[in-house]
């Protein structure tokens, strides 16, 4: 399936498509920081009047935001035929899980005011609040097992079954936005049908292979 | 329809429109749209209703009818009814709010609420009572006797705000409108304007939004129609012209814009019920001890003092219990939340 590319588009691949994602990827980070450091010095931000809970979901939609784009990496190389694509799913992936970390971690200090009984009531009585734990704890071993050695020392196979969280996850992800909101809003829903779009892709290529004749038998 | 509060009312008696005519004409100009009723205005100019300076003739002055428009300065008499605590900023009063029809984001109602027309503005009394008819807000709220009451507002996402309404008691608004012995509660409508509110493109909650109380809880000394804040008329994000203000109760309770009031036999139907029935009850009142489903209402967030957001314990029926826990007695509010 390798597709020639013209060699301007290797060079941005080999050189500039890293630190690019990076900087994205790190662009909501810097932004809020931004913000706290003018809304403390009594400046313009935009955190608004409820600047805690705006700072939580902030980071928390942009945790699902990039854990969605991750899922988008190999369905865009799939269609792209663009190898470079997969070096920077691992980076976006990661970047998802630091979002969601910090998104709790402004929870259970900022609101919480590290109260542990608190927290765990609200983890067992709030569903929602379950499911985005769950969501959390599942993205923890990817996260662990993301090194290059850790690749090698699990081998291919164990990796896949192991990043194959990444699915559930998604999902209990996007169940906890769905009913954090107040009512039917626009957001969450905007996201599950690009999970469904980004699931429905996989499965969809899946039937296929299965459907098909496999290449070896046919020749 | 009572045109003898107002104080030109005398004056104006040889040159005001018969009544059947003003509510057509009423009628004429919410259909025509602002820019159509400045020519009618030019043809009745006694009883014009100016909604924008625009709309009105050079010179013409507002006339009888006309209510303050949003930012006018008003005048009250301060209350004993005023929490303690520091008021919210202005700015997070008119700035954070929850009005859906412009969008679920707290910064979309003072971002698109401009387009609202405000003016005429004509609400509509109807079902159990004897004086059945469309009202302008002067009809309803006696300017000459505007108070203004510092009530805590506890949202039902769990923060609060201590702001400092402007209007009357419901109590005296309804006491006008004569609802027959029938009527065991009452109903309130917030104005919809497809054109006007971006947010009710979406089926966020089934508009229009609706809203209802008791009788009794209706004619509790709390339950205020309020005309405006900080001394000056409701902005429109706010709810302007008029809303209702039900301290004891979650904001979600109150309605904004009110178009429609109707007094009724049965329990009406209200907006946040037809959500989501489990979490949004028909008293909502604000109970630290029930939780919302998915999260605790045991403390608020302070929004709009200084400092990033303090938490508070949250009150029964936040802090107004001596007022109102008459209202509930024997009731398990558990079960009716």
């Amino acid at each position: 399936m390798a597709k020639a590319h013209s060699p301007l588009l290797r060079t941005f691949g080999k050189r500039w498509l890293k630190p690019l994602t990076l900087a994205v990827l790190l662009a909501p980070l810097v932004y809020l920081c931004a913000d706290w450091i003018s809304a403390v010095n009594g400046g313009p931000h935009d955190l608004g009047f409820n600047p805690i809970q705006t700072t939580h979901h902030f980071l928390g939609e942009t945790a699902i935001r990039v854990l969605l784009a991750t899922l988008a990496v190999s369905p865009l190389r799939d269609i792209t035929g663009w190898a470079p694509l997969a070096l920077v799913r691992r980076r976006i992936g990661l970047a998802a899980f630091f979002y969601a970390l910090l998104h709790l971690l402004v929870y259970v200090g900022l609101d919480l005011q590290w109260s542990m009984p608190d927290l765990i009531k609200d983890v067992v009585k709030r569903t929602y609040i379950t499911f985005g734990m769950a969501a959390l704890v599942l993205m923890l071993p990817l996260a662990l097992t993301s090194t290059n050695g850790m690749i090698r020392r699990l081998g291919h196979k164990t990796w896949d079954r192991v990043h194959w969280l990444i699915f559930p996850l998604a999902i209990l992800a996007l169940i906890h936005h769905f009913f954090a909101e107040k009512g039917l809003q626009p957001g969450p829903v905007i996201h599950a049908a690009i999970l469904i779009l980004l699931l429905g892709w996989r499965l969809a290529r899946w039937g296929l292979a299965r459907l098909r004749p496999e290449p070896v038998a046919a020749s | 329809m009572e045109f003898r509060r107002n104080p030109d009312y005398e004056d104006l008696q040889g040159e005001v429109t018969p009544e059947s005519l003003f509510l057509d004409r009423r009628r004429m100009m919410t259909a025509a749209g602002v820019l159509g009723a400045g020519s009618i205005l030019g043809a009745l100019p006694a009883c014009s209703e100016p909604q924008q300076a625009t709309a009105v003739a050079p010179g013409a002055k507002p006339a009888a009818g006309t209510h303050p428009a949003p930012g006018a300065s008003l005048t009250a008499k301060k209350t004993s009814y005023a929490v303690a605590d520091q008021l919210a900023s202005e700015d997070a009063v008119t700035g954070y709010n929850n009005f859906y029809e412009f969008g679920t984001d707290k910064s979309d109602p003072a971002r698109y609420a401009d387009k609202m027309t405000v003016s005429p503005w004509s609400i509509s009394v109807e079902g159990e009572t004897d004086k059945p008819g469309a009202y302008g807000v002067k009809d309803l709220v006696d300017y000459a006797k505007l108070e203004e009451r510092v009530y805590r507002h506890r949202c039902v996402e769990a923060w609060s705000m201590v702001v400092p309404w402007v209007g009357v008691p419901m109590a005296d608004v309804i006491a006008k409108l004569k609802p027959k012995a029938t009527a065991k509660f009452v109903q309130f409508e917030t104005y919809l304007n497809r054109k006007e509110m971006p947010g009710v493109r979406l089926p966020v909650l089934s508009w229009p939004y609706v809203e209802g109380l008791r009788m009794d809880e209706a004619m509790n000394e709390l339950a205020f129609m309020a005309v405006g804040v900080y001394g000056k008329a409701l902005p429109k994000q706010n709810g302007a012209p008029i809303r209702t203000v039900l301290p004891w109760k979650y904001g979600f309770k109150a309605t904004k814009s009110i178009v429609k009031i109707r007094f009724m036999e049965k329990q009406p139907a209200t907006a946040w019920n037809k959500a989501g029935a489990n979490e949004y009850g028909f008293y909502s009142n604000v109970n630290p001890d029930v939780d919302h489903p998915r999260w605790s209402q045991s403390s608020e967030r302070v929004i709009g003092g200084k400092g990033f957001n303090e938490r508070r314990k949250t009150d029964m029926f936040n802090g107004y219990s001596a007022q109102v826990s008459k209202l509930y007695a024997g009731m398990d509010l558990k079960k009716n939340f």
